[in-house]
């Protein structure tokens, strides 16, 4: 577990580039108070650890460093927890070597 | 609004959808093929492996001018616990052929290549294009597609959705369901950049030489999954999958889990000093023929993972993606040839043709073979390698106890890990879903 800690997922995205389409984020998740346990394992599951706690205890999603892989999608959409949708054309991630 | 009617629009510029293309234009179809990464390739992620056989159906000379990275000449096979691996390794000289059989690739810039050749056949390629909709008529038949870019539709005869494993169009159309938790695994990657004669040196290479190592066991902290390693020509591609259900279920990191693969003894030396230049991940349908949804409807059908078409045992996918995209378009263009309607019965043709090649008949052989790892996915992930690190590790190590009281030490530790019943039961189990 000390491990998985030491690891800084912001700086493996630091090496990618993105076109972020400001202003339109391609996945928002549903208003709660109390988040749902798929909200609670997009924390750990996302490779790209967009969702983040609040100081309230809701889950929040920052899709800037999205790299659009949909494991978020198949765990929170058909519990409505999250709205997905891939990013305008031309938007999101631009792999090099894919 | 494109005025313009197609004979057929394909959505998705990846393995799938560049064959479908590619096979249709060559036939003399006016092809709209869009794609909403950049360039086709920008939103595509891949081990990767090329499988020379489907590409050289569709481009007989592909090797003049494709970007290669290395013939593989050596598969490595690893079971490992958390300080060993066991390893089989195969590696053969009669790989080093004229053709060979398989390539390492990098993908965004093998797919680029790819699109290319789509071009050149005549078909319409247009990027930065995301697809948001399908549209139908008043009876359902799918008639063309709505896109981000423009305002109204785009019609054609025929839909061919080549649009990955996370297809939200056939989902959203309700054509077919969206892949569940325990039938996906989410893979993340890293290309790790070295000198050309470091690469070679690690893995003991010449030349072109290319190697792919194939991992499992601890690595995967008793989740079903894999890690990987492919040797390219001046980089390593590293990554590890698991099921998504099983990560929702430990709460493991697919991070986490890549970092202590690349720290394992047996991995960090392959890729010690190396630069790294970027990290992926991507879902891989794991559901094998059981999840297989309906192929072809009232003018639409679904190719590649898009269609859950990929071989989780054997670990091919963009073989299977490529030949049902052509197969798809040898379909489509034989429906046009007779002039008759791209109606659902007409293009059950493509299901026909795609049950009769090897992408269905090999789903078919290993259809239970999914479940059966991932419901004893703590034995064959956990369990078993930890036990067969420790049988070897008796048998090479000579420290004067008789060889008899070794095995059965052995022999023990298995029987008390796993049973009498539970071994044969697991044998058994293995043996029936193979066959």
């Amino acid at each position: 577990m000390n491990v998985e800690t030491s690891v800084r997922v912001e700086d493996k995205l630091f090496y990618n580039r993105y076109l972020v389409d400001v202003g339109r984020p391609h996945i928002k998740v549903r208003a709660h108070t109390q988040p749902s346990p798929q909200l609670l394992a997009l924390l750990k599951v996302c490779p790209a650890r967009c969702y983040e706690l609040n100081d309230k205890g809701q889950v929040e999603v920052t899709v800037d460093g999205c790299i659009e892989c949909g494991t978020c999608r198949v765990i929170g959409e058909p519990t409505g927890d999250i709205e997905w949708s891939y990013p305008r054309g031309g938007y999101g991630v631009l792999f090099k070597f894919g | 609004m494109i005025e313009e009617k197609f004979d057929a629009i394909v959505v998705g510029a990846g393995m799938s959808g560049n064959a479908a293309a590619l096979a249709m234009a060559q036939r003399g179809m006016k092809v709209l093929q869009l794609e909403r990464g950049e360039y086709a390739g920008s939103k595509n992620v891949q081990g990767a492996i090329l499988y020379a056989d489907m590409l050289e159906t569709l481009i007989p000379d592909f090797r003049d001018d494709a970007p290669l990275e290395r013939h593989l000449v050596e598969q490595r096979f690893w079971i490992m616990d958390d300080r060993s691996h066991l390893g089989v390794h195969y590696r053969s000289e009669d790989f080093n052929e004229e053709r060979p059989n398989r390539y390492t690739i990098i993908r965004a810039q093998f797919d680029k290549w790819f699109s290319s050749k789509v071009r050149e056949a005549g078909a319409t390629v247009l990027c930065e294009t995301t697809v948001t909709e399908l549209a139908r008529d008043a009876h359902g038949k799918v008639i063309g597609v709505r896109t981000d870019r423009r305002d109204g539709e785009i019609h054609a005869d025929v839909v061919v959705l080549a649009e990955g494993v996370n297809g939200l169009l056939g989902t959203r159309a309700r054509l077919r369901e969206r892949p569940k938790p325990d039938k996906v695994a989410l893979a993340v990657k890293e290309m790790h950049f070295l000198p050309r004669e470091t690469i070679e040196a690690h893995f003991n290479l010449k030349g072109d030489e290319g190697v792919v190592v194939e991992a499992a066991g601890t690595i995967s902290s008793g989740m079903t999954g894999m890690g990987f390693i492919y040797a390219n020509k001046e980089c390593i591609s590293i990554g590890i999958g698991c099921i998504v259900a099983d990560f929702q279920r430990t709460g493991e990191t697919p991070y986490g889990l890549l970092d202590r693969f690349k720290r394992h003894p047996s991995v960090a030396p392959l890729i010690e000093g190396s630069e790294v230049k970027e990290y992926s991940a991507h879902l891989i349908p794991e559901g094998g023929y059981k999840a297989i949804p309906q192929l072809y409807g009232d003018g639409w059908v679904v190719v590649g993972d898009a269609a859950q078409l990929n071989n989780a045992i054997h670990r091919e996918g963009s073989n299977l993606a490529m030949t049902s995209g052509r197969i798809a378009a040898e379909a489509i263009v034989q429906v046009k040839s007779r002039s008759h309607p791209m109606t659902a019965a007409n293009l059950s043709v493509y299901k026909k043709m795609l049950d009769d090649s090897f992408v269905i008949k090999d789903l078919k052989k290993h259809k239970d073979m999914p479940m059966l790892m991932h419901t004893n996915s703590q034995n064959f992930f956990l369990t078993y390698p930890q036990l067969v690190s420790r049988a070897m590790q008796n048998y090479v190590r000579v420290d004067g106890t008789p060889k008899a009281e070794k095995e059965k030490v052995t022999l023990k530790s298995f029987v008390n890990a796993r049973s009498w019943t539970g071994l044969f039961g697991d044998a058994f189990r293995l043996a029936r879903a193979w066959r």
